[in-house]
């Protein structure tokens, strides 16, 4: 199996997740890990909430991976996703790439994470000391 | 026919519920679906925009909506 998408309740294991793409013929793998900012735009988050549309985000996570195998000579890639609160500094989301060379490594986990905020349907809302918002969803 | 639309994020809000039953004539296209839901709830034209799926897939506005579809309203995503 080169692929591995899930939608996780509990907290992310980073070392886990790479050591699942890490196979004998890659040179390297490259890894993206989302975290929890404390501030938007000057205002101090407290937490965020993470909400998904799970089959139709698992759907939207495997097409961006069949995309990549078309696109990027890659040997195994991982998508990991959290749902739920999260706390500043936790992990919403971890992509690791194994590829035989960096390139591919690094244009492959930079196109997953980007298609991903575009297309796949999970919502995160912000709480902040004095109000709450769903993020992009008005202009 | 009846359908059921599934809400996410802002639209649970706007719906004050994570579902809502509409009343929309047969062999409907989901751009008509979308004028029966911002009749019913003026607050979704004020999204930045939004999308709806069925059956899992992002639906074009000439995509027919049939009975049994799980059709579901995608607020602006925002996951990652």
């Amino acid at each position: 199996m080169k692929t591995n998408i899930q939608l996780l309740t509990e907290p992310l294991n980073v070392q886990a997740c790479v050591d699942w793409v890490i196979s004998p013929g890659c040179g390297g793998i490259d890894v993206f890990i989302g975290t929890v900012r404390n501030q938007t735009k000057g205002r101090t988050v407290v937490k965020l909430d993470f909400e998904a549309y799970k089959p139709m985000a698992i759907s939207e996570m495997n097409k961006i991976t069949e995309q990549v195998f078309e696109q990027f000579p890659v040997e195994k890639v991982l998508i990991h996703h959290r749902t739920g609160t999260l706390q500043i500094g936790d992990i919403p989301v971890i992509i690791a790439v194994a590829a035989a060379h960096r390139d591919a490594a690094f244009s492959a986990c930079r196109y997953i994470i980007d298609t991903l905020k575009q297309t796949v349907p999970i919502w995160k809302k912000e709480y902040f000391e004095d109000g709450e918002v769903w993020v992009g969803a008005t202009p | 026919m009846k359908v059921t639309v599934l809400a996410f994020g802002i639209a649970k809000d706007i719906f004050g519920a994570s579902s809502v039953e509409v009343e929309i004539p047969g062999d409907t296209t989901a751009a008509r679906l979308k004028a029966v839901l911002e009749q019913n709830y003026p607050r979704l034209s004020k999204l930045a925009s939004y999308m709806l799926a069925v059956n899992n897939e992002y639906a074009g506005d000439d995509m027919h909506i049939k009975t049994g579809d799980e059709i579901a309203l995608i607020p602006p995503v925002s996951g990652g």
